[in-house]
């Protein structure tokens, strides 16, 4: 496949923040043909970061989280509250749960991921996981009605549900298996600045705990730790991570590894299919690893190179590696913190701005004396310009360990 | 009505100045020596452009990477969709006189709306 006259029908199949940053993305760059858009959800395009904030405290509203614009015509046949079952190599045909078929000359991979849930806790009312506008709905009402909740795990999504449950008055626990909140992502010492959070606004967090079952019969009571304590609730929310949509690809001839595999311009094994978002699982040029990424900021670029991978290359439109410096964001307790760049086990940390007390600082990491991440709390103005920094492409190989892949 | 915001000289060329009106409102002074003023927060959710990175006569929001044409208040790059308000800015005397729009402006849903819907009584 050479340019883009060859193509006159593309599927793209996954309609939340990178299936519609892939639409845009071939109108963008001059694909004129036929686009076919595939959402699991009955929604169009949403933004999910609210959903944990102000979503889920009533500050905004659904129709708020809109993702496209009345004015923008992209010419897309959606077919929404359709769940993709099937793909098929040969021909790109893509077959739908209510059996419907769709042939298409290429096809983007956007299926995103799904809150993971907590094994044996199926069934029982009041146990929530946040992902999805219907999942915040349902939150949203059973904490209308609660006092108590419960929140097992304090990643981003725990953290941001915490806080808005504290917000709206209810008393908050937040049960964590590691010893220190974060750690992953932010390193230890970081890790425990940001769990602070949790102490400053009168929400319990309890480190290094398993949790052993649910109590309830019809609707959750209590959370029963692996130590035998015993956290009466009202309402647990389970945020113990994301899986990828990618079971529905088994023996379509793509490499499945934790995600759909791709280089770093979103190609696939299988030609005219590329994959992009959280579902895919991509080479970074900037940390050198194989990583499944489920920031917002990936699934909002990333796809235009997918998409640049799929028209062929052309002159004006060349392939293109995706390969900036990882960022995200979170909002908890009216602190903003940002993260930009890749933080590694041994890195240093210094402070050069504020002070974590004061929940206001800039922190960078260092590695070999050179400045690989930054981490702020309420610094977006200096926040910004550091992670500019981190933005040169010609700098960040030369700051890792060539050969280095997870 | 014009207002008298700061000497042009507390904003070094390619800052900017948050003037906290309600609702606040960004001034910009680009490398090459233009002064813009727009609203201060970015229409897309609750962040201040005047800490955002300023490239030309474009800003870029801190947050999500919207980008503002300073002119026109234009979108040039989502996730915003709406365009920020601009307003009129004058130096007079080597101070920064600005002079707001009398449009609507296009907030954030969220904390911004309920903000300023508390202080103006009204949304």
């Amino acid at each position: 496949m050479t340019g883009t006259g060859a193509l006159r029908s593309i599927a793209v199949v996954g309609a939340s923040l990178a299936g519609l940053a892939a639409v845009r993305a071939l109108r963008g760059q001059g694909y004129d043909g036929e686009i076919v858009a595939i959402g699991a959800e009955r929604h169009e395009p949403y933004d999910r970061p609210p959903l944990s904030k102000d979503f889920l405290t009533g500050r905004c509203a659904a129709a708020d989280l809109a993702l496209g614009d009345p004015d923008e015509d992209l010419a897309v046949d959606w077919r929404l509250g359709a769940t993709a079952v099937r793909l098929d190599a040969h021909d790109r045909g893509i077959t739908l749960a209510d059996g419907t078929e769709i042939r298409a000359d290429a096809v983007v991979l956007a299926t995103g991921a799904r809150a993971r849930q907590l094994p044996g806790t199926g069934g029982l009312a009041g146990v929530h996981t946040l992902r999805t506008l219907d999942d915040a709905v349902a939150l949203r009402a059973d904490l209308a009605a609660a006092e108590r909740l419960v929140v097992i795990g304090a990643g981003f999504i725990g953290a941001e549900v915490a806080s808005s449950a504290r917000s709206l008055g209810l008393d908050v626990t937040v049960v964590e298996a590691l010893p220190v909140p974060l750690a992953g992502p932010l390193g230890v010492e970081m890790g425990t600045v940001c769990a602070g959070l949790h102490a400053d606004h009168g929400v319990r967090l309890l480190t290094g705990t398993g949790v052993a079952r649910l109590l309830g019969s019809e609707r959750v009571t209590a959370v029963e730790l692996a130590d035998g304590t015993l956290l009466p609730a009202d309402v647990v929310v389970v945020g113990v991570g994301a899986q990828p949509n990618v079971e529905w690809l088994a023996g379509s001839g793509l490499e499945l590894a934790g995600g759909v595999v791709t280089d770093a311009a979103g190609a696939t094994k299988l030609p005219g299919v590329v994959a992009t978002g959280d579902c895919a699982v991509s080479f970074s040029p900037y940390t050198r690893r194989v990583t499944r990424t489920e920031h917002w900021t990936h699934a909002h670029e990333q796809p235009a190179a997918a998409v640049a991978t799929l028209l062929g290359g052309t002159v004006d439109n060349p392939r293109r590696e995706y390969a900036p410096a990882p960022y995200f964001w979170s909002d908890q307790y009216g602190v903003r913190i940002q993260f930009a760049g890749h933080r590694t086990d041994g890195d240093a940390v210094r402070i050069i701005e504020g002070h974590p007390d004061d929940r206001s600082f800039l922190a960078l990491y260092e590695r070999d004396g050179q400045f690989v991440a930054a981490l702020a709390m309420n610094q977006p103005k200096l926040f910004t310009r550091w992670r500019r920094q981190l933005r040169v492409p010609a700098a960040a190989p030369a700051l890792m360990t060539p050969g280095v892949s997870a | 009505m014009t207002h008298p915001v700061c000497p042009l000289s507390a904003i070094p060329p390619g800052e900017a100045y948050r003037w906290a009106v309600e609702p606040p409102v960004a001034i910009f002074h680009t490398e090459d020596g233009q002064v813009f003023a727009i609203d201060d927060t970015c229409t897309h959710q609750d962040a201040s452009l005047a800490d955002g990175w300023l490239e030309g006569c474009e800003v870029e929001c801190p947050l999500h990477a919207s980008k503002f044409d300073l002119r026109t208040g234009r979108v040039d790059a989502p996730p915003a969709k709406r365009p920020v308000r601009t307003h009129a800015v004058e130096v007079v005397d080597g101070v920064v006189h600005v002079t707001l729009s009398t449009e609507a402006p296009n907030l954030p849903p969220g904390p911004a709306v309920a903000d300023s819907a508390l202080t103006d009584g009204a949304k």
